[in-house]
């Protein structure tokens, strides 16, 4: 794909490297620790920019609440330092390596930014958008710009944090980035209710994340999914899941995790599972490889309305078998179609999705089908064009991971 | 004083055939103001010292008319100003007297509530307690709550990113928002978001929050409501030294406890709210600290028990637990006038940097310094578990002179945040206050990236334009050449 690779150590090398290649018109693709390469549409770029030397955290200030890392620091590596603290991302970033088969890279906190990772807790805590803070970045230009600092409130001049993350970086090469971080909690408690369709899994999230009790968590395993879980209170279930998720002090989780369940006033069985159990399923709904399907199906996760999850699974399921999941309420969708080899199921999926509003991103895929057909969801003309002129402000040569999430920018 | 830019006398000499035709482009004349007398309601916002009478202003009644509007302006080289509530204490809504004043007092509707999805849609003139009113009766509130609650609207908590006391645990307007309907200036309407979550493309969504009105008029927005906690309580600290009070807020959250607000408050602030609110406030301390929790009855016993073990290892003097719901609103009673308290006894300038909370001590030790230095009184109120930081500063705007001397004490003071790795504004807006101090946060670099931002959304540099980026270099005939000649 690419003949040459380069490696700076540090952002004034990012610099030099995007002069360089802005003199000779020759794009960069961008890579950090390699992990989600295949997320997003195939780059065409003469050479790759590695991130992976820019690395070290770089300040962690507990009580202050926030950390700053260089881009290509491993993610496992933040985590530690927060862990030692008794501190968190609170975003519960995403591990892709499973879905993409990529579980001999690593992970960097660039990555976490540039592709706005989140998980479980997104619903309740918010996404990578939502706590960085910080960054640091060259844009296309060949120019280091910074944005944001180390506070959470800012309202200091555009926040070009927000744009940058999730830009899949399109828009810059980011060479620090800086996260509010929170404590963690001192106990998790999950309760799994058994037996639900989709729909009365939904209205039972629904009445989870609606209550006082702080849901930090609430998926909806088809029985199916269920099934392939490593918590044998799930998996031996034999029927599907739903999973509200408590997290706090113990004493509070003890008050919380009862009141919850006299406030869910359900019929159906109820099983509470304890802290590290509540570890193992999370981790595995926030990665969902393993309950999804262990083959090499397309996969998509789609963002609608909680109201309208199980109705556009349902529409999608109907014209298509496909594994799925349901996360945030129901809200995110995960699913695999099983379709023939060359075809991802858009014709059915992206109907069903922009039917009720909300956006749908083809996150595996053979590389045939994510240079053929647009990954990310198609926008209406004005705002495309607006999205355009956004690049443009910051890459107007196209330097940058051209065509990464649409074709042609 | 801040220097305002020069009108444009062609676009002033066209002002009855503009007026014309903004008429046509709503549906009833009422709709658009064009009398002295009223235009004066719109001359400033909350930023009172500075005046700037606008050509017109227009209340659109829907997204159509306000699309017209635009476009008629954008085609006409007609310069506009957003204006929520004229709220904003950084002068954002502050009208330019060659500019149309689009208001959004006339799209104030509650337009759905969807608990399933816990989001409300409401017209960008709905007040921001007026989303809490209309969702409380079923146990919902919307999080973010600026002082001025009452009267701002969620077209300008867009538009500033608007905080509160209890963005530490909820976040600010950002992390609060699920969509919006917006027009840019040439009338193009764009939506973003809705009632799923993130974006599917760039997050324009985010880049709007706290853009200050110059990308795009927000004509909808969608907001996540949450429900309300099963209760709350506060407990007032009070400390000897403000050392203290800092150490205690650090030792607080380096516990692992996250409480719903901490508002810090030093001695000529507690003084002057006491006297106005008689919350009971202890007289002899030199900081108070008061610290919500949320929860049930036994969660929030449990977590004041270790907070005030915590403040008491730190040197609290004073320890109250609000005893009954009476006694709570007391205690927030004398915060939240604070305001209103420090103004019946003097004019004063607000600031707004935000710091790093471990720079407590110092940042406040150096602004009584910066404050004396110039001859001025000061006080401080502070949201310190985030590090916002509302230094009033006391002055005499009778008193020839003053007003320059406060404004160059407040330049001070907001340097000092920067330079201490903080920011120059926490939730306030840059507006026209702080425009000409962009310099110590931004390289030129830095500002010329955003004035592209600005470009790609707004070329002609029509909307809200003399906000945000230092004057000198912001007049609507060079910034996009620059950005185009740079591009």
């Amino acid at each position: 794909m690419t003949d040459s690779q380069l490696r700076p150590t540090d952002e004034a090398g990012v610099v030099e490297i995007v002069n360089a290649a802005r003199a000779h018109s020759t794009p960069l693709e961008l890579v950090g620790g390699g992990s989600k390469r295949t997320l997003g549409r195939p780059v065409q770029a003469a050479s790759t920019l590695s991130l992976a030397g820019l690395t070290g955290i770089t300040r962690y200030k507990p009580a202050e609440l926030f950390i700053a890392a260089k881009a290509g620091t491993p993610v496992a590596e933040v985590e530690a330092a927060l862990a030692e603290k008794g501190q968190r991302l609170p975003f519960e970033p995403i591990d892709y390596r499973p879905l993409l088969g990529t579980e001999d890279t690593v992970p960097t906190m660039g990555g976490v930014v540039a592709c706005n990772l989140s998980g479980p807790a997104r619903i309740n805590a918010g996404a990578a958008r939502d706590l960085l803070i910080g960054i640091r970045a060259v844009n296309g230009r060949g120019e280091a710009i910074h944005s944001g600092g180390t506070v959470m409130k800012n309202v200091t001049g555009y926040d070009l944090c927000k744009i940058m993350a999730g830009a899949h970086g399109t828009l810059g090469v980011l060479t620090e980035v800086t996260f509010k971080v929170l404590p963690q909690p001192q106990s998790v408690a999950t309760l799994l209710v058994f037996g639900l369709g989709a729909e009365e899994g939904r209205d039972l999230l629904s009445r989870g994340l609606g209550s006082p009790f702080e849901v930090m968590g609430a998926a909806h395993l088809p029985a199916a999914a269920a099934a392939r879980s490593a918590v044998p209170a799930v998996a031996g279930a034999g029927r599907s899941v739903t999973a509200l998720r408590l997290e706090g002090f113990a004493a509070s989780i003890a008050y919380r995790r009862e009141a919850m369940r006299d406030h869910l006033d359900t019929d159906a069985d109820i099983e509470v599972l304890d802290t590290d159990t509540s570890a193992v399923l999370w981790r595995e709904i926030r990665d969902v490889a393993t309950l999804l399907a262990p083959d090499d199906r397309p996969v998509w996760r789609l963002s609608v309305a909680p109201t309208h999850g199980p109705g556009v699974a349902a529409r999608i399921t109907e014209a298509l078998p496909a594994a799925l999941l349901f996360d945030w309420g129901c809200g995110l969708i995960w699913l695999a179609p099983d379709v023939p080899a060359g075809s991802s199921g858009a014709a059915t999926i992206r109907p069903a999705v922009q039917a009720v509003g909300g956006h749908a991103t083809v996150i595996r895929a053979g590389e045939t089908i994510r240079a053929a057909e647009p990954v990310f969801e198609p926008q209406p003309a004005p705002l495309a064009a607006l999205a355009t002129r956004i690049k443009e402000a910051f890459d107007p040569s196209g330097l940058l991971n051209p065509g990464r999430m649409v074709s042609g920018v | 004083m801040l220097a305002m830019p020069k009108p444009d006398h062609q676009v002033l000499s066209r002002r009855g055939e503009i007026v014309a035709g903004l008429r046509e482009r709503v549906a009833r004349p009422d709709q658009v103001i064009d009398h002295v007398d009223e235009l004066r309601a719109y001359e400033t916002d909350a930023l009172t010292a500075y005046r700037q009478m606008p050509m017109a202003v227009v209340l659109p009644t829907t997204t159509e008319e306000t699309s017209r509007v635009l476009r008629f302006c954008h085609d006409q080289g007609v310069k506009v100003v957003a204006r929520g509530a004229g709220t904003s204490l950084a002068g954002g809504a502050l009208p330019l007297e060659d500019a149309v004043v689009i208001g959004v007092s006339k799209m104030n509707r509650v337009l759905e509530i969807d608990l399933d999805n816990r989001a409300a849609i409401v017209q960008p003139g709905v007040t921001n307690i007026g989303i809490t009113q209309a969702v409380e009766h079923e146990g919902f509130f919307y999080a973010p709550d600026p002082s001025s609650q009452i009267a701002c609207t969620i077209a300008g908590n867009v538009g500033m990113n608007s905080g509160g006391a209890h963005c530490l645990k909820y976040g600010v307007t950002a992390n609060n928002l699920l969509g919006i309907e917006m027009v840019l200036m040439n009338g193009e309407v764009i939506r973003l978001g809705g009632r799923h979550l993130d974006a599917g493309g760039y997050d324009i969504l985010g880049l709007m929050t706290g853009s200050e009105g110059m990308l795009g008029v927000v004509t909808e927005v969608t907001v996540r409501i949450l429900h309300s906690p099963e209760g709350a309580k506060p407990v007032l600290f009070g400390f000897d030294s403000n050392e203290d009070a800092g150490a205690a807020v650090d030792a607080i959250i380096g516990s692992g406890i996250i409480p719903v607000a901490i508002e810090f408050m030093d001695k000529p602030a507690i003084k002057v709210c006491e006297a106005f609110a008689h919350a009971g406030y202890p007289l002899d301390v030199e900081a108070l600290l008061i610290v919500e929790v949320e929860g049930s009855k036994a969660e929030i016993d449990a977590l004041l028990t270790r907070i005030e073990a915590i403040a008491h290892d730190q040197g609290a003097v004073y320890v109250r637990r609000a005893g009954s719901t009476a006694d709570a609103a007391a205690i927030w009673k004398g915060r939240k006038s604070a305001f209103g308290a420090m103004g019946r006894i003097s004019d004063y300038m607000c600031m707004d940097g935000t710091i790093p909370t471990g720079q407590l001590p110092h940042v406040l030790k150096r602004i009584s310094e910066i404050c004396d230095g110039y001859g001025l009184g000061v006080a401080n109120i502070f949201h310190a578990g985030d590090g916002n930081l509302h230094p009033l500063i006391l002055y005499d705007v009778n008193r020839p002179g003053q007003l320059e001397t406060v404004e160059a004490c407040g330049a001070d003071v907001l340097k000092l945040c920067v330079e201490v790795g903080g920011c120059l504004t926490g939730e306030h807006g840059v507006g026209v206050e702080k425009r000409d101090l962009m310099p110590y946060q931004f390289s030129e670099i830095e500002l010329d990236q955003q004035r592209r931002v600005k470009s790609a959304f707004d070329p002609q540099w029509l909307l809200n334009p003399h906000k945000v980026f230092p004057l000198e270099d912001a007049g609507a005939a060079i910034e996009p050449t620059r950005a185009a000649a740079a591009g």
